[in-house]
C-alpha cells in the first residue's frame, strides 16, 4: 500500500551561496524515492522541513542535545540537526509523517502517547515517538536500562517524563507481551 | 467537610471531572502540528540577530557595508535604521494597580528598550543589528560581516554591588540602579522580635535559571496582499498585548493587526512578555513587502530570552516557646537584569506569597528590584513564588532545628485553619485589595504529605547511621498560590447552522490542553456532546479582547467565561426551541444537543435543526441586518478575587557524602486546586511543574562570570533534566472549591514548580545533619554538596 504521505515540494529555496558544492543525491523518504540537488552544508533537518515540507520533525536546540529532531535513518534514530543531508545518500529515512497514513489509525507507539498523556505541547513528541518506534521494532524487547538510555537522549519540558515512560512501556508490552 | 465532594459533584454525569483524552493529540502525533516555524510563507525572508558580545559597552560604530554585499542579503538594520520607532515599553505589566499605589506607593521606574541598541549595550545578547536574507544560512553568514566597535564599560552582575553608592548606572536617565521598590508592614514586628523566645536570622539565595521551552521563540509576519492587514504568527502567551504593542510601535490601528498564537511548544512565562524581536519582524514584513520569519536558536534562548528566579532574602523569623510564629521580617533583592520588563509582578508575588499557609501577626517585608548587566528577568512558572517559598521554608527548617521541633510539627503549629477561611493576612494582594485566602485546608494537605512520606522510617534509618557514606534525609515544604489573575478573559460561543459549536477564548494554549478542557466546560454548560465543539485560542480576530495564558489564570478566567457563555447560549437555544415547538421554556430540557420536552412523548428538536432555521430569540424576522440563524454569546469574565491554590510537598533523599550525588527516593505531593475539570491534564500540569522545580533544585543554573559573560549558553552546560533524573511522583489531592467563581476551580499551571527547590534543600540539609551543613543556595549539584560538607567540616 502506498502511504499517503504529503508529496515533497522539491527544492525551492535559493541556494545557500556555495554553487561549487552542489550534490545530486537520491534517498528514500517515508517509502518514496527522492532525488534532489543539495548543498554540502544543508542540514538534514532543514532538508526535511524546508525542501520536502515535512515539518513534523522539530528543531529544538540545533546542537544535538534535545532530540526533538530525531528521525529514523535506516531504522536507527538519528539527530537531523547534526546530520548533513549529503551523508544520507542512498539511505532510507522515516519521519513522524510516515508512521501512520492520514486515513489510518495511529501506530501503537503514537496511540500509547495519546492514551498515557505522554505529551503536552507536542513539540518534543515526534522525536520521542521516533526513538520509541525504533525500540518496538527491535527483534527482542529492550531491557529497562536500554529504554532508559534511549529516552535520556530526549528533553521534554512539559510532562515530567512519567507519562512518556508509561507510554513507551505500554507500546513495548503491546509488541512483546507483558 | 468532604474533600472529595468537588470531584464527585462535578463528575456527576457531565464532562467536567473526567479524564477525557485530549483532542489535540492526533494531529500532533501525525506531525501536523503548526508551530510558527512550520507555517509555510512562500517567499519569506529570514532574520538573524547580531547580539552584543559585551555585558556593558558603548557602541562607537556599526559598519554593515560588507554584510549588505553578502549573497542573498535583503537588508541589514542597525539601531539607526529603526531610530524613529518608539522604544519598547510593556505598559500593561508596568502598571501599578490603584489600590496598591494608594496603600503602598511603590516605586516603579520605566526603562524603555530600544528595538536595536544604539548608544549602549547593557547585557550580552542584546540585539544590535538584524540581517534579513533569503534564508537563515545566508543571514547568519552575513552576521559575521557586520563590524561593530565597542568601548567596554564597567560591568555590574551582582545586584548588591549595583545598589552601592557610586555604582555605574545602567540607565543614565535614572538616579540609580533601582528598578522597583515596595515595602509593607503589618502589626508591630520590632516589638514582636524584641519579645521573642526564638529568633532565626538567615540569608538565602534563589539562583538564576530559565524556562527553556523546547520550542524556542519564533515569530513570522506578513502583510496580506488581499486585505492589507498585518498577519503575525507568534509563539506568544499573550497575543492581544502583542497586537496592541505592534500597532503602537508601527503606528497602526490595532484592528488591522491580526496576531495568531498557533501551536506553541511550551511557554512557562518566557513567551508571556514582550520582546523587541516581536516588534521588529512585523516592521520588516511591512517595510520589505515580503513575509519575514525569525526563529531563535538555543544559544539565543538560553542567554538572551528572559531569565528568572535570582533573588536574595535576608529573612528573620520570631517565634514563641511553642514554635508559633509571632513575626517575620524579610528584605528581598531581586535581580532584574538590564531592563525593567514586568515591574512589580515578580517582586510583589514574592512579597505577598512569603507568609504562605502560615499565620503571622507581625510582618515587615521590603523588596527591591535591581538593574544589572545581565539578561532581563521576568516571570517564569511560579513567578516569584518558588524564590520566596525557598526562603520561608528554609527559614522554617532552621527555626525547627533551633527549637528542636520536627519540621512538619513546626509547620502544623502555624497553619491557618480551614474554619478561618476566608482568611485575611493583613497584606495587600497584587490587585491592590486586602489579601484574602478564599479557601483551602492546609492542615489536611500536610497531614496527607506526612503520612505518605513516612517520617518515622526515615528517622529510624538515620538512627542506624549512614551506609557506605550515604545519608538519608527528609524535607517538607508548603505553599499557597493566588491564582486566576484578572483583569478578565473572553469566551465567545457560536452555534453554526450545522449545529457545531465554535468556542473562541482569548487565552492560547502552550500544551495545557485547552481544546479538550475548555470543550468539557462548554459541553456541560450548553448540553451538547464534546465532539461537536471546536476550540480556538489566542487568535485576536476570533476574540478581539483577551489577556492570555499566564499567571495560572486560563482555567479560572477563560474557563468561567466559557461556562457563563455556554449557560447563556443554552438559554437562547431553549428559548428558540420553545418558540419553534410552541411549548413553554420551562417544559424543555437540553442535553446531548437535543432539546426535548421534559414529559415523555413530547416534541423534540436537534440543535442542528434549530440553528439552521431558527430566527434570533425575540427577533421575529431577520430584518435588522443580522443573521437570523445566529445563536451566539460573548462573555468577559472578571474574577472578583484570587482563587487560592495550595500544596504540601515532601521529599526523601539519599546523599552520597563522597560524590555529592543526590538520589530522590520518594517525592510526595498533595495539592489543592479546587474542582478539577480534567484530572489527567491536571496531574500532567502538576507533574511537569515539579519536574521543572527538580531541575532548578538540583541541576539548572544560568551562570554569569564577573565579566557579565553567560557561561551556560548551551544544553551541554545548562542541564535540563532528562527522564533519568525525574522520578515517579507520589501524588494526592484534596478539593476545596473556590467560592470566587462558578466552576469552583483554581489555577494549577504553576503550583508544581513552587515547592521543589525548598523541599529538596530541606531534605538534603536533613541528610547532612551529621555535618551541620546549612543549605542556603542551589542548585544542589554534586560539587555544591561536596562544598557544603567540606565547609561544614571546616576542611
Amino acid at each position: 500500500m502506498t502511504p499517503s504521505v504529503p508529496a515533497p515540494l522539491g527544492a525551492r529555496t535559493p541556494p545557500l551561496a556555495e554553487p561549487s558544492a552542489w550534490h545530486e543525491i537520491s534517498l528514500t523518504v517515508n517509502g518514496r524515492p527522492v532525488t534532489a540537488q543539495v548543498e554540502s552544508r544543508l542540514l538534514l533537518s532543514d532538508f526535511l522541513r524546508d525542501r520536502l515540507g515535512l515539518t513534523g520533525t522539530h528543531v529544538g536546540c540545533e546542537h544535538g542535545v534535545c532530540g526533538a529532531c530525531t528521525v529514523l535513518v535506516d531504522d536507527k534514530p538519528v539527530r537531523t540537526c547534526l546530520t548533513l543531508v549529503v551523508q544520507c545518500a542512498g539511505a532510507e529515512l522515516r519521519t513522524v509523517e510516515g508512521l501512520a497514513p492520514a486515513d489510518a489509525p495511529l501506530t501503537p507507539v503514537q496511540r500509547a502517547f495519546h492514551e498515557c498523556h505522554g505529551m503536552q505541547c507536542g513539540f518534543c513528541t515526534p522525536g520521542f515517538v521516533m526513538t520509541a518506534t525504533a525500540l518496538v521494532e527491535q527483534h527482542e524487547r529492550p531491557d529497562e536500562k536500554q529504554v532508559a538510555d534511549a529516552l535520556s537522549g530526549h528533553l521534554c519540558r512539559c510532562t515530567g517524563y512519567r507519562n512518556i515512560r508509561r507510554a513507551v512501556c505500554q507500546a513495548l508490552d503491546e509488541r512483546f507481551g507483558e | 467537610m468532604s474533600h472529595d465532594s468537588g470531584r464527585a459533584r462535578s463528575g456527576d454525569g457531565g464532562w467536567i471531572g473526567r479524564s477525557v483524552p485530549r483532542v489535540e493529540d492526533d494531529r500532533l502525533l501525525r506531525g501536523n502540528g503548526r508551530y510558527v516555524d512550520d507555517i509555510a510563507l512562500p517567499g519569506a525572508v529570514e532574520a538573524a540577530f547580531l547580539r552584543s558580545p559585551h555585558a556593558h559597552a558603548r557602541i562607537e560604530s556599526v559598519d554593515v557595508t560588507a554584510a549588505l554585499a553578502a549573497p542573498g542579503v535583503v537588508a541589514v538594520w542597525t539601531g539607526d535604521h529603526v531610530r524613529d520607532l518608539p522604544a519598547m515599553l510593556n505598559k500593561e505589566e508596568l502598571r501599578t494597580p490603584p489600590g496598591l499605589a494608594e496603600l503602598l506607593d511603590p516605586l516603579v521606574r520605566m526603562t524603555p528598550m530600544p528595538l536595536l541598541a544604539r548608544d549602549k549595550v547593557l547585557y550580552v545578547g542584546q540585539p544590535v543589528a538584524v540581517v534579513l536574507a533569503e534564508n537563515r544560512y545566508l543571514a547568519e553568514d552575513a552576521l559575521e560581516l557586520v563590524e561593530v566597535r565597542y568601548a567596554p564599560l564597567p560591568v555590574l552582575v551582582d545586584p548588591q554591588h549595583a545598589l552601592t553608592e557610586g555604582a555605574i548606572r545602567l540607565h543614565e536617565d535614572l538616579p540609580d540602579n533601582t528598578a522597583v521598590a515596595v515595602a509593607t508592614r503589618v502589626g508591630n514586628p520590632d516589638e514582636a522580635f524584641a519579645g521573642a523566645h526564638a529568633v532565626v536570622s538567615e540569608h538565602f539565595e534563589a539562583h538564576r535559571y530559565v524556562a527553556s521551552p523546547i520550542e524556542t521563540r519564533a515569530i513570522s509576519a506578513q502583510v496580506d496582499p488581499y486585505s492589507g492587514r498585518l498577519i503575525v504568527w507568534s509563539g506568544t502567551q499573550t497575543p492581544h498585548r502583542l497586537r496592541d504593542a505592534i500597532a503602537h510601535t508601527l503606528g497602526l490601528e490595532p484592528a488591522t493587526v491580526h496576531v495568531i498564537a498557533a501551536d506553541v511548544g511550551g511557554g512557562f512565562g518566557q513567551k508571556g512578555i514582550l520582546y523587541v524581536e516581536e516588534l521588529l519582524i512585523p516592521h520588516a514584513a511591512r517595510h520589505l513587502g515580503r513575509p519575514v520569519l525569525w526563529r531563535e536558536d538555543r544559544n539565543e534562548n538560553l542567554t538572551a530570552s528572559s531569565h528568572a528566579r535570582e533573588q536574595i532574602h535576608r529573612i528573620e523569623l520570631a517565634a514563641d516557646a511553642e514554635g508559633r510564629l509571632i513575626a517575620v521580617r524579610d528584605r528581598i533583592t531581586v535581580n532584574f537584569g538590564a531592563y525593567n520588563m514586568t515591574g512589580l509582578v515578580v517582586p510583589y508575588n514574592s512579597l505577598c506569597h512569603l507568609l504562605g499557609p502560615y499565620r503571622v501577626p507581625n510582618v515587615h517585608i521590603d523588596v527591591v528590584g535591581v538593574l544589572t548587566n545581565t539578561a532581563f528577568a521576568t516571570p517564569y512558572r511560579g513567578a516569584g513564588r518558588p524564590e520566596t517559598v525557598f526562603a520561608m521554608e528554609r527559614a522554617m527548617d532552621r527555626l525547627a532545628a533551633e527549637l528542636g521541633i520536627e519540621p512538619e510539627e513546626l509547620r502544623a503549629r502555624n497553619l491557618v485553619r480551614p474554619d478561618e477561611m476566608p482568611y485575611a493576612t493583613g497584606l495587600v494582594d497584587r490587585s491592590g485589595k486586602p489579601q484574602s485566602y478564599d479557601s483551602g485546608d492546609f492542615p489536611e494537605l500536610l497531614r496527607r504529605a506526612v503520612a505518605k512520606a513516612d517520617v518515622d522510617q526515615v528517622r529510624a534509618r538515620q538512627r542506624e547511621g549512614a551506609r557506605d557514606g550515604k545519608h538519608v534525609g527528609i524535607g517538607f515544604a508548603m505553599y499557597i498560590e493566588a491564582t486566576g489573575l484578572g483583569p478578565f478573559e473572553t469566551a465567545r460561543i457560536d452555534i453554526a447552522p450545522s449545529g457545531r459549536v465554535r468556542l473562541a477564548i482569548g487565552a492560547p494554549s502552550q500544551g495545557q490542553g485547552h481544546r479538550t478542557s475548555m470543550a468539557q466546560i462548554a459541553a456541560d454548560a450548553i448540553g451538547v456532546p464534546l465532539d461537536v465543539i471546536d476550540v480556538i485560542g489566542g487568535d485576536t480576530e476570533a476574540t478581539p479582547f483577551g489577556v492570555g495564558t499566564i499567571a495560572s489564570r486560563a482555567l479560572v478566567n477563560a474557563g468561567n467565561a466559557t461556562h457563563r457563555a455556554g449557560r447563556l447560549v443554552r438559554e437562547k437555544i431553549v428559548e428558540a426551541a420553545a418558540r419553534r415547538l410552541g411549548v413553554a421554556e420551562g417544559c424543555l430540557d437540553l442535553s446531548d444537543g437535543i432539546v426535548r420536552a421534559k414529559e415523555p412523548g413530547g416534541p423534540s428538536i436537534s440543535l442542528a435543526e434549530l440553528a439552521g432555521k431558527a430566527p434570533l430569540p425575540g427577533t421575529p424576522e431577520p430584518t435588522d441586518g443580522r443573521h437570523g440563524t445566529e445563536i451566539s454569546e460573548t462573555v468577559h469574565f472578571r474574577p472578583p478575587g484570587f482563587a487560592v491554590a495550595s500544596g504540601a510537598h515532601a521529599a526523601v533523599v539519599e546523599v552520597d557524602e563522597h560524590t555529592g550525588e543526590i538520589e530522590i527516593l520518594h517525592y510526595v505531593v498533595v495539592h489543592d486546586a479546587g474542582n478539577i475539570v480534567n484530572p489527567m491534564i491536571a496531574e500532567g500540569q502538576v507533574t511537569g511543574g515539579i519536574a521543572q522545580g527538580i531541575g532548578g533544585a538540583l541541576y539548572e543554573e544560568m551562570v554569569y562570570g564577573p565579566d557579565g559573560q553567560p557561561r551556560t549558553g548551551t544544553y551541554m552546560d545548562y542541564l535540563v533534566p532528562t527522564s533519568s533524573e525525574i522520578p515517579d511522583l507520589d501524588m494526592d489531592e484534596i478539593f476545596t472549591p473556590s467560592p470566587m467563581n462558578d466552576l469552583g476551580v483554581k489555577g494549577l499551571g504553576e503550583g508544581g514548580a513552587i515547592a521543589p527547590q525548598a523541599v529538596l534543600a530541606g531534605a538534603v540539609e536533613d541528610a547532612l545533619r551529621p555535618f551541620g551543613a546549612v543549605v542556603r543556595r542551589g542548585p544542589l549539584s554534586p560539587s555544591r554538596v561536596r562544598a557544603l560538607i567540606r565547609t561544614a567540616a571546616g576542611t
